[in-house]
């Protein structure tokens, strides 16, 4: 947020850090209280990755934070091993690699089925920790004797055993977790991260390989679980067995909620404040176990009426407080940019070198088909399109246009027939993978990044074009990425959005929408990209203006486009593909498909069977 | 080495932990599928009935009347949380439903605890199904032998209310689609109520009728609900049929792996789960597109 001072949070958090153990206990904080907070705070980290960035709640965390704090207290009782630093490394990295084993399974699904997995895995490693695996674990008992933390510098060791010591200890890898989350989110996978959590269809559409940052995001997770609970048994001399309890990844799922998610801040905060209430309502108020209900009472108030926890509410009251938000460079609606486009389009109708000398062929389809049940959606469709063409597809509803361009971006598995794109044989292959070839498409409903402005949305499609299906530079900072800059400009202003480019999606109007769509697609920079209706749902002031777009796009690209609005068709393209009852009916010029008996026939519904 | 006897009576065992299974998850199931709600308070409500049960029954001393009272308060707990709670909640993203489900299971357990403490209790079965009955191969306990049979005529009973009668056809067009069904001028508000009830009330009495078998206890409901999940993620999530079939295959994966470690039951329905997952990742049953 704030570009002059890039570590601010981080200082400000240092400071908060330091000051905390001064302030705190005078408000009913006792040490220890604050150094689970701390705990917490950094279990929390890695899961408000997951969960707040990501989009995937996971209630399997106990079992990582379990198996990082039992392998590092293990390896600290049980084994010649001394080095607590060490030990904490091997608990992590215990904890990374189960995280990766269950994320395979896990991430084969997504939403309530991933919940619904992980809550399923929670409670395996609590059975298995408990029973097969007592020898090592302790059972019941956990594990005891667990030395205080210590740092072996060679020359001297330094034991933190004093309440003040651990604290600092602990707040040394709080901050270094913060730093690292920190980091991660503002790296180009954590703006990949974020799209996925928006739209994870769209993200892979642009050429991400989202399951595979999904799993990255599931490890890091998984290993600042392992991590924190490593710390644990180190901060309690010992290792509960309850770590690994399902009571333990709820706890951790409401203090995120409650603080917030989607703020790295948003566990520490709830932590803070579900452990001060657990201590004042047992300690104060004397209400027993009573604690937890009005914990959970609490939980689901917050959860109806504060959408986005404390500090999500927080900051709408201070934006409630500083006012109205500066006006931003606002849409004229009266007076659209291109403003002379309208009157010089009929000039030059067909503005565009028409009969442009054919190029090498891009796309091939061979007697493309496809079913569904006894309909036949797309038969044996034969269609070549050359590089530096402008494509028209049209038809009547139901002639299976949409279906054919899911079949080219691969969203729709062929039932026979091939796709040759670049002369090599696509038919089979995914969407984030043809993308990643040059193929792409611009979607008839609009498939953004809700939460993230038309900037960033730019971003994550020129990313993939940059970096590849997957690449876990998760410390680089996005502004390193070369020449990320010029390739988002260049698509923002293709589409005429560059005064509003740092507006959210959700502030566009329709229009506007409607463009940043088509800039995702550009600015993946296809060799070859289809428009999906681009026209669908424009008023005739904003369908002019579209119109006008395409055709500047148009220079130096290969497009198809679909739509019903034949006038547009017929002013843009110089071929155009007539499709009915899912067969090519009819291909030539815009002139020889204006006249032909057949398409008139068709469109007119004149269904005349000998 | 394996004694035959034993492995039978497990199989039999494991026939009705899958019954009652397929019940419970079919209760979760029509909920998720009809009002797109994953319940996370779905295993608390089963120990709510377990104690509603037992409430009624402290009062009356009589087993049915318990059976039908606890079910009851548990259907309309169920209809006044999806009044108050869950409505509010069909816009919002699956992430903020599960957590607000969460939230209430915890509320409905802790509330439990406040009441009853933390000690479990227990129903005896009715008298006259107290005792052995001999099933010409083996002896076997009376009162699972009519669990078997109460939980088959539940589980067909619902079978009835959804596919043989007009609101069950209104609820399995509200599955397919819920805004087709508003936009006929059906309340789809009503049936979104009514189904989370029905659902509700599936948990609740399974929790009762299971009392005389294992007894009840606040923290009952967690183990049920992750049994549950499987079950679902088994049988493919809003499928009645997939739920019946995943309760019985839990049911028979829990009770045979426990006849040789009750350790490994959890491990071993881990392990079937990630086989569907791996084979058939919509579940047995299940249709794609669901997620």
């Amino acid at each position: 947020m704030s570009k002059r001072f890039p570590f601010l949070a981080e200082a400000l958090t240092a400071v908060g850090l330091i000051v905390a153990p001064l302030v705190l206990p005078h408000l009913g904080f006792s040490t220890s209280t604050l150094d689970r907070i701390l705990i917490w705070g950094l279990f929390g980290l890695g899961f408000d990755l997951l969960f707040g960035f990501t989009g995937l709640l996971s209630f399997g965390q106990s079992a990582f934070f379990g198996t990082g704090g039992m392998v590092a207290a293990y390896v600290l009782t049980q084994t010649s091993v001394t080095n607590v630093l060490l030990a904490l490394l091997i608990g992590t990295g215990a904890a990374a690699v189960v995280g990766f084993l269950v994320g395979l399974v896990a991430l084969r699904r997504t939403g309530i089925y991933f919940a619904m997995i992980t809550v399923a895995i929670a409670e395996v490693f609590y059975f298995v920790e408990f029973n097969p695996l007592s020898d090592y674990t302790g059972g019941e008992n956990g594990l005891p004797g667990v030395p205080p933390p210590s740092v072996d510098l060679g020359f001297k060791t330094f034991t933190f055993d004093s309440d003040l010591s651990t604290y600092g200890f602990l707040a040394f890898w709080f901050l270094l977790g913060l730093v690292i989350a920190r980091r991660i989110v503002q790296s180009p996978v954590g703006a990949i991260l974020k799209a996925i959590r928006d739209n994870p269809l769209r993200a892979a559409a642009v050429g991400h390989d989202i399951w595979r940052y999904k799993l990255a995001a599931f490890v890091v997770a998984a290993a600042y679980a392992g991590f924190a609970g490593g710390l644990l048994g180190l901060m309690q001399g010992f290792m509960p067995p309850d770590a690994f309890m399902f009571d333990t990844s709820g706890q951790l799922v409401m203090q995120t909620a409650i603080g917030g998610a989607g703020t790295l801040f948003g566990p520490l905060v709830g932590a803070a404040i579900w452990l001060y209430l657990s201590d004042f309502f047992q300690n104060t108020l004397h209400l027993g176990s009573d604690w937890k209900l009005v914990l959970g009472i609490v939980f689901v108030v917050l959860v109806v009426f504060l959408r986005h926890g404390v500090i999500g509410g927080a900051r709408d009251l201070i934006a409630l407080a500083s006012g109205p938000p500066a006006p931003r460079a606002a849409p004229e609606p009266n007076a659209p940019a291109p403003e002379t486009e309208p009157q010089r389009l009929p000039a030059s109708p067909k503005a565009p070198a028409a009969a442009a000398e054919p190029g090498p062929i891009i796309l091939e389809t061979r007697k493309l088909t496809r079913r569904y049940g006894g309909l036949l959606a797309n038969r044996d469709i034969d269609f070549v399109v050359r590089e530096g063409e402008l494509r028209g597809v049209i038809g009547p509803n139901g002639a299976g246009k949409s279906t054919f361009f899911k079949m080219l971006t691969c969203e729709v598995k062929p039932s026979s027939g091939h796709i040759l794109f670049h002369d090599r044989d696509i038919t089979g292959w995914d969407v984030t993978r043809v993308c990643q070839l040059g193929l792409t498409k611009s979607y008839q409903v609009n498939q953004l990044f809700n939460r993230l402005t038309a900037r960033e949305n730019v971003v994550i499609a020129a990313l993939a074009q940059k970096r590849g299906r997957f690449r876990p530079d998760m410390l680089r900072s996005l502004m390193s990425v070369r020449r990320l800059n010029d390739q988002v400009e260049e698509a923002l202003a293709l589409v005429r959005l560059t005064t509003r480019a740092d507006a959210p999606v959700s502030e566009l109007a329709y229009g506007e929408k409607r463009r940043l769509e088509i800039g995702l697609a550009l600015a993946a920079r296809p060799s070859l990209l289809l428009l999906d209706e681009p026209l669908a749902g424009m008023s005739p002031r904003e369908r002019i203006e579209t119109v006008a777009l395409l055709k500047s796009i148009r220079v130096g690209r290969t497009l198809i486009v679909i739509d019903h609005d034949m006038d547009a068709i017929f002013e843009l393209a110089e071929r155009i593909t007539v499709l009915s009852q899912g067969q090519v009916l009819v291909e030539g010029t815009p002139d020889e498909i204006k006249t032909n008996s057949v398409v008139q026939e068709a469109y007119l519904g004149g269904v005349n069977e000998p | 080495m394996v004694n035959w006897a034993n492995f039978v009576s497990q199989c039999f065992n494991g026939l009705v932990l899958g019954a009652l299974l397929a019940l419970i998850s079919s209760g979760l199931t029509i909920i998720y599928g009809t009002l797109g709600v994953l319940n996370l308070a779905h295993g608390a409500l089963f120990m709510l009935g377990g104690y509603a049960g037992w409430v009624v029954y402290s009062f009356t001393g009589s087993f049915a009347v318990a059976v039908l009272g606890g079910s009851l308060f548990v259907m309309v707990v169920g209809l006044v949380i999806e009044r108050v709670i869950v409505r509010r909640f069909y816009s919002r993203p699956n992430e903020d439903q599960i957590l607000v489900t969460f939230g209430l299971g915890v509320v409905i357990v802790e509330t439990v605890r406040h009441f009853f403490g933390s000690l479990s209790k227990s129903i005896p079965p009715p008298p006259e199904l107290v005792g052995i009955t001999s099933i010409g191969f083996m002896m076997y306990p009376t009162y699972r032998l009519a669990l078997l049979g109460i939980v088959a005529v539940a589980l067909l009973a619902l079978y009835v209310v959804l596919y043989r009668t007009h609101i069950g056809m209104i609820v399995r067009a509200g599955i397919e689609d819920s805004a087709m069904v508003d936009a006929l001028g059906i309340d789809v508000y009503k049936v979104f109520m009514l189904v989370f009830g029905i659902g509700a009330m599936a948990a609740g009495f399974a929790g009762i009728v299971n009392t005389p078998v294992v007894s009840i206890a606040p923290d009952s409901g967690e183990s049920i609900l992750v049994q549950t999940f499987v079950v679902v993620v088994i049988g493919g999530v809003g499928s009645f049929p997939g739920a019946v079939l995943g309760g019985l295959i839990a049911g028979e994966i829990i009770s045979i792996t426990s006849m040789f470690n009750p350790g490994y039951a959890y491990v071993m329905l881990f392990v079937a789960m990630t086989l569907v997952l791996v084979l058939r990742p919509y579940g047995l049953l299940g249709a794609a597109g669901r997620d």
